[in-house]
C-alpha cells in the first residue's frame, strides 16, 4: 500500500468545493436568456380530466408557452426498463405513463401542464391561473386492498390493478417441507413506504441550439448516458449524438435520481420549442410529492426448522406497492432484487417467494437505497430473529448453526445466486465482541432498575452488489448491459485524466479512483484527475448506483491501467533498447530486469506523444479506455448488533449501542467506507424508528414536509462501532464487494429486533417499522 | 412568494401605523414562520412590516419582580441570558429547546406568542408563570392573551412589545417533542407561581391549557407522586400522525410527573 494507494485513508478531496460551498449544481447554471417552468400538479390522487383551460394563464405576463399532455403526443411514454414474466408466461402490464397526463390523473402531484415563462414567479402565478376541470374518483391507496374486488380500477390495461404476479422457486417441494417441520416461524409485517429526501432536490436546466440542432440536458442525474439513451431510443427526443447529457456536482441520490422523470422529458422538449433555455428546480415539497418513493411491501413470512434449529425452508408472500405507474426500474426492485436475497447467510434448503406487483394512487416506487435487499434482509433476519426467541435459541448461536460454512463457497442458493465468498461466522464473532454481548444482561439489568426495557438486536444480512453481468441481467428482463467503462488519459507532461461511466453524487469517486489509478499506475495521486457526468466528455457508462463503482466501475479502471502499462512497456522497451518481456513495472517505473535502467511512466507518456524516438507501427499517444462486464454480483454480508432502550412510560426508543462488522473485501479508502457505513445506517434507523410517507385514504400524502416526515438527525443515533472483516472477492480484480447500501440494508431488521427484544419483555409480539413513540406506547399498552 | 410591499419600520408607532391603517398589512419578526407562509404562497400581504430596525425591542432585565423580555429577543438570547437563568432558570431552559439552533437565533418570543402555534413552547411558559403581555396599546394577562388555535387577543394594529414573567419557586418544563418538527407534542410547564401553582399544558389541545386537578394537587403537595394518578381526558385533544388524542393524555400526566420531578 502506498501513502495514497488503495487502502489509504486518504480524505475525501471534492469535500473542502463541498462545504466551502464552491460546488457546482444544476440549479447553480444559468444562461441567457434562461426560462423557469412550473408544473401543474394534480391536487387530486385520482380524477378523469375533463379539459385544461390555458387561455388566461397563457396572457399572463411573461409566460412563453403552456403545455399539455396532447401536445406532446409525439413523445413517447416514460418507461419501465425492467420486463417482468409472470407466473403465467405473460409480460407485465405496464400502462402508458405520459410525460404530462393525458385523460387522467393518477396521483397527487403528477404533472398535468407545464408554464414556461420568464421568470419563477411569473410562471408560479401563471401555473395558479390554468383552470384543470376534474371528475374526482375513488382513490386506491392502500395494497393489500388493492386488487380486491370493487376497488376503482387505475388503468384500463392493468384489471384489478395487478401490474405482475411473479415467482421463484418451487412452491410444491417447499410446502412439502413446511408440512413436516418441527416447528414454523410466521410472521406478518410491513416494509414502510419511505421518501427519499436526496439534500439537493431534482433540477435540469435544458438548452436546444438552433445552430447545431443540439439539445444539452443539465440535470441531477446518476446516470447522464442512460438518461440521454432513454431519451433519445424511447422518446425520440433527439438522436444520441445531438444530445448532450450533463450531471454536474450532484447532492445525493440514494436512487431516486437514477430515473427518467416527467420534467426532464418535458423540458427537453420543450426547450427547442421555446427556443429559450429553461430551468426547473424541484420545491422540497415537490420532491416529497413526486420522487419516486421506496420499499412499500406488505408480507407474509414463514420458516420452517427442524428440531436442532436448521433452517429447512422459507415462504413468503409479498405484495409490493408500484405507486400509480412503473417507474424505470421499479419492477426490478421487489423481484430480482428481493427474492433473490431470501437465502440470507444461510444453508436454507427451499425458498419460496411470490410477490404480487400492484398499482395504487400513490407516487411511483423504485430502487432507494438497497432497492431490494433491505426488504429481503428485513424478511430474513425478523424470521430468525423470531425463530429464536420461539426456540428458545440465543439469536447469534441459531445463526451460527445455519451459517453457510467458510470452505462452502461458491455458494449456490436456492433462489439462483451463487455467494463467491465469505466468513459470516467470523464477522458474527467480530460483531459479538465489538458489541459487548457478554455484558449485554448487566447492561439490561441496569435498564430494568431505572425502569427502563433494554433489548439487542442482530442482523446478519447479505446483500448482492456490484450490478450486474450484462448476460445475467439480460436474460432477466433488463432493458440495459449493467458493464461500466472507464478511460485513463496521460497528458504529455504526465498527469493523467480518467473519465469514468460511473457517476459521484456523494461517493467520494474523486478520491477514491484517483487512489486506484495512484496506486495502479504510480502517478502521484495528486496528479490523477477524475471526470465524470458528462455525456460529451466521458464513454458510455451506467451509472451509480447497487453499490457497483468499486466492483464495476473500479475495476474498468484497473482494466484501462493494464492497458496503459502494456503500451508503456514497448515504448519503455525500445527506448532502454531492451526486450519487452525483460522490462518489469512498479511503482510508477518500466526497469530492465536486473538493471538499473529505469523509465518513469511520466516519461514515457512525453515519449509517447513526442514520438521522435519511437517503436516502429506503435500509436503515438498514451489514452487508454476499457469496458469492464462483472463476472457476477459481489455479496458484501456482515453482522450488525443494535442495543436500544426502551421508555415504556412514554413509548421512546433510543439506540444506545450500534456495533457493525462488515465484509466489504479490500477497501480502497476506510475512511470513504466509514462514512458509508454510517450514512447507511442512519438510513437504516430512519428505516426502523423515524421515516415513514403516509398517505391518507383520499390518497393525500400526510407526512409531505419535514414537519411529519421525520428525518433522522444527529441526535437520533449513537455513535456507532464500525469493524471489518475484509475477505476479497475472487471475481473482481480489485476484490472489491461495495459498501454504498450495506448499513441501510442491515439496520433495520437490527433496530428492529432490538426494539422487539426489549417489548418482549412485557408480552409485545409484534410491531412495526417505523416504531415511533406512538407505536411503542400503543404496543405495550395493547399487550398490559 | 406573491409581490409586497416591504417597510422596514424604525419605530413600534411607524410600524402600528402602517398595519392599522391596512388589514391585509403583516408585521415580520424572527421569520421562522412568516416567511415559509409566504414562500409557500399561503399569505398574500399588501406590505411586510419588518419589525427588525425598531431599536430596544429585544432587551432582557431582571428585577426584583421578574424579568421582562422585549418582544424581538431571540429563543437564543433568552436561553443564553444570565438574568434569566438566575430568575426562572426554567424559562432559559425551555428556551433552551425550542428548534435548532437556527431556528434559536432568528425565531423571537414575540412572534412566537403572537402565532399561538398549538406546538409551540413559550404559551406554556407565559400560561405557566402567570406573565403579563406587554402591547403597544395595553397589559394583557397570558390567560386571556391565548384565545385559540393560531388566535390571540392581539388586534389588528396591536404589537407585542414586551413580556413580564413573575418571579416563580419551584418551576420547570417538560417537552415531549414531534420526532419530525421537535415541536411539542406534548409540553407541560409546572410552576410555584406568584399566583400559586400552575401546571400549563402546549401541544395537546388546540391552544394552550392549564390542569385545575394537578395545580390543586400540587397546592397540597409539591411532589410527582401528587401528579402520577390524575389523567386528563382525551376529548377535544389535537390527533395526527405521531400522536393519538389519546396518548397526548396519557403524555400531560407523564410530562407533569417529570416536569415536578425535574422542579424539585
Ligand atoms: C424548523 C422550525 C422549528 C421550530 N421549532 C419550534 C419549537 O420546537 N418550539 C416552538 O415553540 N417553536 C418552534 N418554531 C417556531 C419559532 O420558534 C418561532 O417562534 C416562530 O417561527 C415565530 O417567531 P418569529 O419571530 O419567527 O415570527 P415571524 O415568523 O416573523 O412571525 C410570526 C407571526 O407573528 C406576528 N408577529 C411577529 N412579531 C410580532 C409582534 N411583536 N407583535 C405582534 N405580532 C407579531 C407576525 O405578523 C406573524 O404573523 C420552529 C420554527 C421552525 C421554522
Amino acid at each position: 500500500m502506498t501513502e495514497q494507494g488503495i487502502g489509504a485513508a486518504v480524505a475525501r478531496r471534492e469535500d473542502r468545493r463541498f462545504v466551502t460551498g464552491q460546488g457546482h449544481y444544476t440549479d447553480d447554471i444559468n444562461r441567457r436568456g434562461q426560462t423557469h417552468a412550473c408544473f401543474v400538479r394534480s391536487p387530486h390522487a385520482h380524477a378523469t380530466l375533463n379539459g385544461v383551460d390555458t387561455a388566461a394563464a397563457g396572457a399572463m405576463p411573461g409566460v412563453r408557452a403552456i403545455f399539455v399532455g396532447e401536445d406532446m403526443a409525439e413523445v413517447g411514454p416514460l418507461i419501465c426498463g425492467w420486463a417482468i414474466t409472470d407466473v403465467h408466461g405473460e409480460p407485465f402490464r405496464a400502462p402508458p405513463h405520459p410525460a404530462l397526463a393525458i385523460g387522467k390523473v393518477n396521483y397527487a402531484g403528477e404533472a398535468v401542464a407545464v408554464v414556461i415563462a420568464d421568470t419563477l414567479e411569473q410562471a408560479k402565478d401563471a401555473a395558479a391561473a390554468v383552470e384543470v376541470d376534474y371528475g374526482l374518483l375513488d382513490a386506491v391507496v392502500d395494497p393489500a386492498q388493492a386488487t380486491a374486488d370493487g376497488q376503482p380500477q387505475i388503468h384500463e390495461a392493468a384489471p384489478g390493478n395487478l401490474s405482475f404476479e411473479w415467482a421463484l422457486g418451487d412452491k410444491a417441494a417447499v410446502d412439502a417441507v413446511f408440512d413436516g417441520a418441527a416447528h414454523v416461524t410466521s410472521l406478518e409485517f410491513a416494509n414502510n413506504r419511505l421518501v427519499p429526501n436526496a439534500m439537493e432536490p431534482r433540477a435540469c436546466v435544458a438548452e436546444y441550439d438552433a445552430g447545431s440542432g443540439e439539445h444539452t440536458l443539465h440535470i441531477a442525474s446518476q446516470n447522464p448516458h442512460v438518461h440521454r439513451l432513454v431519451m433519445s431510443a424511447f422518446h425520440g427526443l433527439a438522436p444520441e449524438h445531438k444530445l448532450r447529457v450533463v450531471a454536474p456536482d450532484v447532492g445525493g441520490g440514494f436512487g431516486s435520481k437514477i430515473f427518467i422523470y416527467a420534467e426532464e422529458v418535458v423540458l427537453t422538449w420543450a426547450a427547442s420549442r421555446v427556443r429559450r433555455p429553461i430551468k426547473w428546480t424541484a420545491e422540497r415539497s415537490e420532491s416529497f410529492l413526486t420522487d419516486a418513493h421506496g420499499r412499500d411491501h406488505a408480507t407474509t413470512a414463514e420458516l420452517a426448522l427442524d428440531s436442532d434449529g436448521k433452517f429447512l425452508a422459507m415462504r413468503v408472500d409479498t405484495t409490493a406497492n408500484m405507486g400509480a405507474y412503473l417507474s424505470t426500474f421499479a419492477s426490478a426492485v421487489p423481484t430480482y432484487l428481493y427474492a433473490t436475497l431470501l437465502a440470507g447467510q444461510y444453508t436454507t434448503g427451499g425458498i419460496y417467494c411470490n410477490v404480487k406487483a400492484v398499482f395504487t394512487n400513490t407516487v411511483p416506487v423504485d430502487a432507494y437505497r438497497g432497492a431490494g435487499r433491505p426488504e429481503a434482509a428485513y424478511v430474513v433476519e425478523r424470521l430468525v430473529e423470531a425463530a429464536a426467541a420461539e426456540t428458545g435459541r440465543d439469536p447469534a448461536e441459531l445463526r451460527k448453526t445455519n451459517f453457510v460454512p467458510a470452505d462452502a463457497f461458491p455458494y449456490e442458493t436456492p433462489v439462483i445466486m451463487q455467494y463467491d465468498c465469505g466468513d459470516f461466522a467470523g464477522s458474527m464473532d467480530q460483531a459479538l465482541d465489538l458489541a459487548g454481548y457478554s455484558g449485554f444482561q448487566a447492561r439490561k439489568a441496569e435498564s430494568k432498575a431505572g425502569g427502563k426495557l433494554r433489548g439487542i438486536g442482530f442482523s446478519s444480512y447479505i446483500e448482492a452488489c456490484g450490478v450486474a453481468p450484462s448476460a445475467a441481467a439480460g436474460s432477466l428482463g433488463a432493458g440495459v448491459g449493467l458493464w461500466e467503462s472507464a478511460n485513463i488519459r496521460f497528458n504529455p507532461t504526465g498527469n493523467v485524466q480518467l473519465f469514468t461511466g460511473c457517476h459521484s453524487h456523494g461517493q467520494g469517486h474523486e478520491t477514491a479512483y484517483a487512489q486506484i489509478v495512484a496506486d495502479k499506475l504510480g502517478v502521484p495521486y495528486e496528479q490523477v484527475e477524475v471526470i465524470h457526468g458528462d455525456s460529451s466528455k466521458i464513454p458510455f457508462g451506467m451509472g451509480t448506483y447497487g453499490s457497483r463503482s468499486a466492483a464495476v466501475g473500479g475495476s474498468a479502471i484497473v482494466k484501462a491501467a493494464d492497458k496503459v502499462i502494456e503500451k508503456g512497456r514497448k515504448i519503455a522497451a525500445h527506448t532502454l533498447e531492451a526486450s519487452e518481456d525483460d522490462i518489469e513495472f512498479a511503482g510508477g517505473n518500466f526497469t530492465v530486469k536486473g538493471t538499473d535502467k529505469a523509465m518513469n511512466i511520466a516519461e514515457v507518456a512525453f515519449t509517447a506523444y513526442v514520438p521522435h524516438n519511437y517503436p516502429e507501427g506503435l500509436e503515438p499517444g498514451l489514452d487508454e479506455t476499457a469496458f469492464y462486464d462483472p463476472l457476477n454480483f459481489s455479496f458484501p454480508a456482515g453482522t450488525h448488533v443494535c442495543e436500544v432502550e426502551v421508555d415504556p412510560e412514554t413509548g421512546s426508543v433510543s439506540i444506545e449501542r450500534y456495533a457493525a462488522v462488515d465484509d466489504f473485501g479490500v477497501l480502497i479508502n476506510p475512511l470513504i467506507v466509514e462514512g458509508q457505513v454510517h450514512g447507511g445506517i442512519g438510513q437504516g434507523v430512519g428505516q426502523a424508528m423515524l421515516e415513514h410517507a403516509v398517505y391518507d385514504g383520499a390518497g393525500q400524502l400526510v407526512s409531505g414536509s419535514y414537519m411529519d416526515y421525520t428525518m433522522p438527525r444527529a441526535d437520533d443515533v449513537p455513535s456507532y462501532d464500525v469493524g471489518f472483516n475484509g475477505v476479497p472477492s475472487p471475481l473482481n480484480p480489485l476484490g472489491v464487494k461495495g459498501c454504498g447500501e450495506a448499513g441501510a440494508i442491515a439496520a433495520p431488521a437490527a433496530v428492529m429486533n432490538a426494539v422487539h427484544d426489549a417489548l418482549r419483555d412485557v408480552g409485545v409480539g409484534h410491531i412495526e417499522m417505523p416504531a415511533t413513540p406512538l407505536r411503542v406506547w400503543q404496543a405495550i399498552r395493547d399487550a398490559a | 412568494m406573491y409581490n409586497f410591499e416591504y417597510k422596514k419600520a424604525g419605530s413600534v408607532d411607524e410600524a402600528a401605523g402602517i398595519v392599522g391603517a391596512d388589514d391585509e398589512a403583516k408585521l415580520l419578526a424572527g421569520g421562522m414562520t412568516y416567511i415559509p407562509t409566504l414562500k409557500q404562497r399561503l399569505a398574500a400581504p399588501t406590505t411586510v412590516v419588518d419589525l427588525n430596525g425598531v431599536g430596544g425591542l429585544d432587551g432582557i432585565s431582571a428585577d426584583g419582580n421578574g424579568v421582562t423580555v422585549g418582544a424581538m429577543a431571540r429563543h437564543a438570547a433568552v436561553a443564553a441570558s444570565a438574568e434569566v437563568a438566575a430568575a426562572i432558570p426554567a424559562l432559559a431552559d425551555l428556551a433552551s429547546h425550542i428548534g435548532d439552533p437556527q431556528v434559536r437565533n432568528r425565531g423571537t418570543i414575540g412572534g412566537s406568542i403572537a402565532n399561538n402555534d398549538p406546538a409551540a413552547d413559550y404559551p406554556a411558559a407565559l400560561v405557566g408563570l402567570g406573565a403579563t403581555v406587554q402591547t403597544n396599546k395595553r397589559a394583557v394577562a397570558a390567560d386571556d392573551f391565548f384565545t385559540g388555535l393560531f388566535e390571540t387577543a392581539l388586534g389588528q394594529d396591536e404589537i407585542v412589545t414586551s413580556v413580564s414573567f413573575p418571579r416563580a419557586g419551584k418551576a420547570a418544563y417538560m417537552k415531549f417533542p414531534n420526532p419530525a418538527s421537535r415541536y411539542a407534542i406534548v409540553g407541560v410547564f409546572v410552576a410555584q407561581a406568584a399566583d400559586g401553582v400552575r401546571v400549563a399544558v402546549t401541544g395537546a389541545g388546540p391552544c394552550v391549557f392549564r390542569v385545575a386537578e394537578m395545580e390543586a394537587a400540587l397546592a397540597a403537595s409539591w411532589s410527582a407522586d401528587a401528579v402520577a394518578g390524575i389523567g386528563i381526558s382525551a376529548d377535544g385533544l389535537n390527533e395526527d400522525i405521531h400522536a393519538s388524542a389519546e396518548y397526548r393524555a396519557h403524555l400531560v400526566t407523564v410530562m407533569a410527573k417529570r416536569a415536578v420531578a425535574k422542579a424539585g
